[in-house]
């Protein structure tokens, strides 16, 4: 889809907040297909996606449920679950295609190169294992450590994402913490050999505000610290807007728009975007009613012609049902894969001059 | 849709706000425990280990208001709200409406009065009736219309919670999430209570989907004057519906306040660590240190003194030992805070005068749902 390089295309909206020269995105995904076989047919569950995780930055994927994204995160890092298969694309980390590779190459991956903290740290920690040596596995595994420097290691790791008491701490079992303090072993682990992207999927989702923020503060020190990547899914703007520096939009499968989160909260470009930000009450402004997008998500096994969110969108034309939108590449590293975008803009601009 | 009208004849009774002066519901020394844990033998011996989930609240909700109650996992905040609707046995204390003080057992009469909806529609509605038959069952039960006019009301309600008469043969499985929780909205409207308690409502539900479940409960409220209870845990959502919030910290009530006043300028330092830790649509904020530090302390093991002592940035000797009062300053009497180094409103902020928080309705609508300062 976005493979071949769009052309950008009217210079629209501000100029973005100025990108780090990089040399070269740590991770990119190119037209990722996965398929999912189910008894009522096949669901194309990521149909398309390309993006691109700058080194060192973060990337919020965003999107609600159903809308592909945990997929796509799976697929990065080969846990798809096994009625789930790519049938086509690229997943490029440091140019290397993930894809393709056997289990055994992609195990020498995972850890000291890519990492993941998934939504519930419960059910992702061994629960007989400690968790001193849950964190520790994966220097003795990857980097070669002996026993007790990777102990070491795992105290110095709980320090620094502040499980206070490391040495105590190691040797208690995952039940004895608390969900924060569960989710910062996950953070440790993820961290234990230095990789050079994160994958998180939903990681503060199950967690309360304050310690929500907790964690969020934690990642964004670790990240600036580090210099590591981070690609965050999440159907939590706000949170999104703490993080990342860039955010991607899916909508039934697909990237249905991208760009600096800044530039996308301020003018969504694309009518799904729009929606979502209309629809969430919002804490420091209190609207007079919210806006909900009407209809319900689209069904992945037979998706509606041409744009998939024409069947709810209030702009959408004669056209839209016909012709399967390309994500388009704007000015100012924004990409929008709707045919009437300039009249989002609009709307978008007319509510924030009221 | 069939927008029922306060006039509506099959609508009026007893949804419309009664004539009553006094509070609607005012609850006084509530607690409510678990005994959890211990071994076989510490339970033989009688030595049980209550977990205090509610340990003292005092609250009243005035006819017409949108009362939130918000605070943490494990704050109490939903034990508070099924013990407010009947569900779970009080220890101690009690709850009166309309000056009313209802017994350990509530006759089927009050407990039509105060209805509920769950978090969860997927698993709050029971899968093997259709909604006709779940609301058949409890009109029935209830004779809230006579036999004849069952199937007329049910139509009624059904399309007061935005639905089409297509969803009344229909099984729970059918419908989205959205949709269920409208259903279950409806069964909870259809005995027309006083007080309808909706226990996060929409926090099991997609951003887009929440929204029209959230305008139906401020429809509701404008148009059948509904008095309401809104446990969350997203205070975007509160401010957005509710005229008053309280706060709820390990089983207490810390801070009361109508919505504006609260999020302008909270007097307890758990409120504005909480208000503080909501993510901001401003982009880069995520820098600096967190609102609040420290994880909740167990329930079972509650400090002494101030409940939130542990975790308080401005902590002092005397908040060991004392445990603060819920106290309102001079001025603002419908501004509680169990504190006792309450926070001056931020510089900027005039107390007392916050803007509300609901958008303003017509006038009539605005003298109905003041709040009244009246609390404990």
């Amino acid at each position: 889809m976005t493979a071949a390089a769009p052309e950008p295309v009217t210079p629209a909206g501000p100029s973005g907040a100025g990108q780090p020269a990089a040399s070269g995105p740590v991770l990119e995904v190119r037209d990722l297909q996965v398929q999912i076989q189910t008894r009522r047919g096949v669901v194309r569950a990521v149909d398309g996606v390309s993006l691109e995780v700058p080194r060192g930055g973060a990337v919020g994927l965003v999107g609600e449920s159903g809308s592909g994204k945990s997929m796509t995160l799976r697929s990065i890092l080969g846990v798809l679950p096994p009625e789930a298969k790519i049938t086509s694309g690229q997943v490029l980390l440091d140019g290397t295609d993930l894809v393709p590779l056997p289990t055994s190459a992609l195990n020498r991956i995972r850890g000291p190169k890519l990492a993941m903290i998934f939504q519930e740290p419960m059910s992702a920690l061994n629960p007989v294992m400690r968790v001193g040596w849950q964190i520790a596995e994966g220097p003795q595994v990857h980097l070669g450590y002996n026993r007790s420097r990777s102990a070491e290691r795992a105290v110095e790791l709980m320090y620094r994402v502040g499980i206070p008491d490391p040495e105590r701490r190691f040797k208690a079992y995952p039940h004895e913490f608390s969900g924060g303090m569960r989710q910062r072993v996950m953070i440790a682990i993820a961290l234990s050999c230095e990789p050079e992207v994160i994958l998180c999927d939903e990681p503060t989702t199950a967690l309360d505000v304050t310690i929500q923020d907790q964690i969020l503060r934690l990642l964004a020190q670790l990240c600036s610290e580090s210099g590591v990547s981070l690609l965050f899914v999440t159907h939590d703007l706000p949170v999104v807007a703490q993080l990342c520096q860039e955010l991607a939009v899916m909508y039934g499968g697909q990237i249905v728009e991208r760009g600096p989160v800044a530039d996308v909260f301020r003018e969504p470009s694309h009518p799904y975007t729009l929606g979502l930000l209309r629809s969430a009450p919002d804490v420091e402004e209190v609207r007079s009613s919210l806006v909900p997008i009407p209809g319900s998500p689209p069904s992945l096994i037979s998706p509606p012609s041409g744009c998939r969110f024409h069947p709810r969108c209030s702009f959408a034309e004669q056209d839209c049902s016909e012709i399967d939108p390309p994500l388009r590449l704007l000015s100012s590293g924004r990409a929008t894969a709707c045919l009437h975008y300039e009249r989002c803009l609009e709307s978008a601009q007319a509510e924030a001059a009221r | 849709m069939s927008a029922l009208s306060p006039e509506d004849p099959v609508m009026t009774g007893n949804l419309a706000p009664s004539a009553a002066d006094g509070p609607l519901l005012t609850a006084t020394g509530l607690e409510v425990g678990f005994s959890v844990g211990g071994s076989i033998a510490s339970r033989l011996r009688h030595e049980e280990r209550i977990l205090r989930a509610v340990d003292g609240v005092d609250l009243t909700i005035q006819h017409g208001e949108a009362l939130a109650l918000v605070g943490e996992s494990g704050s109490g905040k939903s034990t508070l709200a099924r013990a407010l609707t009947g569900l779970e046995p009080l220890n101690a204390g009690q709850v009166a409406l309309d000056g009313k003080v209802l017994g350990k057992r509530r006759s089927r009469a009050d407990q039509r009065r105060v209805q509920m909806v769950f978090q969860d529609p997927y698993s709050s509605l029971n899968p093997r009736l259709t909604v006709a038959g779940m609301l058949h069952e409890l009109l029935r039960v209830h004779q809230i219309v006579p036999r004849a006019q069952v199937d007329a009301y049910s139509r009624e309600l059904i399309g007061l919670v935005g639905l089409t008469d297509d969803a009344l043969p229909a099984y729970p499985r059918q419908f989205s999430g959205g949709q269920r929780q409208r259903v279950a909205i409806a069964r909870a409207l259809a005995l027309k209570p006083d007080l309808l308690v909706a226990d996060e409502p929409v926090s099991a539900l997609d951003v887009s989907v929440q929204a029209t479940i959230l305008n139906l409960l401020q429809e509701l409220r404008s148009s059948l004057g509904l008095t309401l209870l809104l446990i969350s845990h997203n205070l975007a959502v509160v401010r957005h519906l509710c005229d008053r919030v309280a706060v709820m910290y390990l089983g207490r009530i810390i801070e009361v306040a109508p919505t504006g006043e609260l999020y302008a300028a909270p007097r307890h330092p758990y409120t504005r660590g909480l208000l503080a830790a909501i993510p901001r649509m401003t982009p880069g904020t995520g820098e600096g240190a967190p609102a609040v530090t420290g994880d909740p302390p167990s329930p079972l093991r509650i400090p002494a003194g101030c409940r939130f002592r542990t975790r308080c940035p401005i902590a002092q000797e005397r908040c060991a030992h004392e445990d603060p009062e819920l106290t309102a300053p001079a001025g603002r009497p419908a501004h509680l805070a169990a504190c006792h180094f309450p926070l001056d409103p931020p510089p900027g902020v005039r107390p007392g005068t916050a803007v509300r928080a609901v958008p303003a309705q017509s006038a009539a609508q605005d003298a109905k749902e003041e709040p009244s300062p009246s609390q404990s």
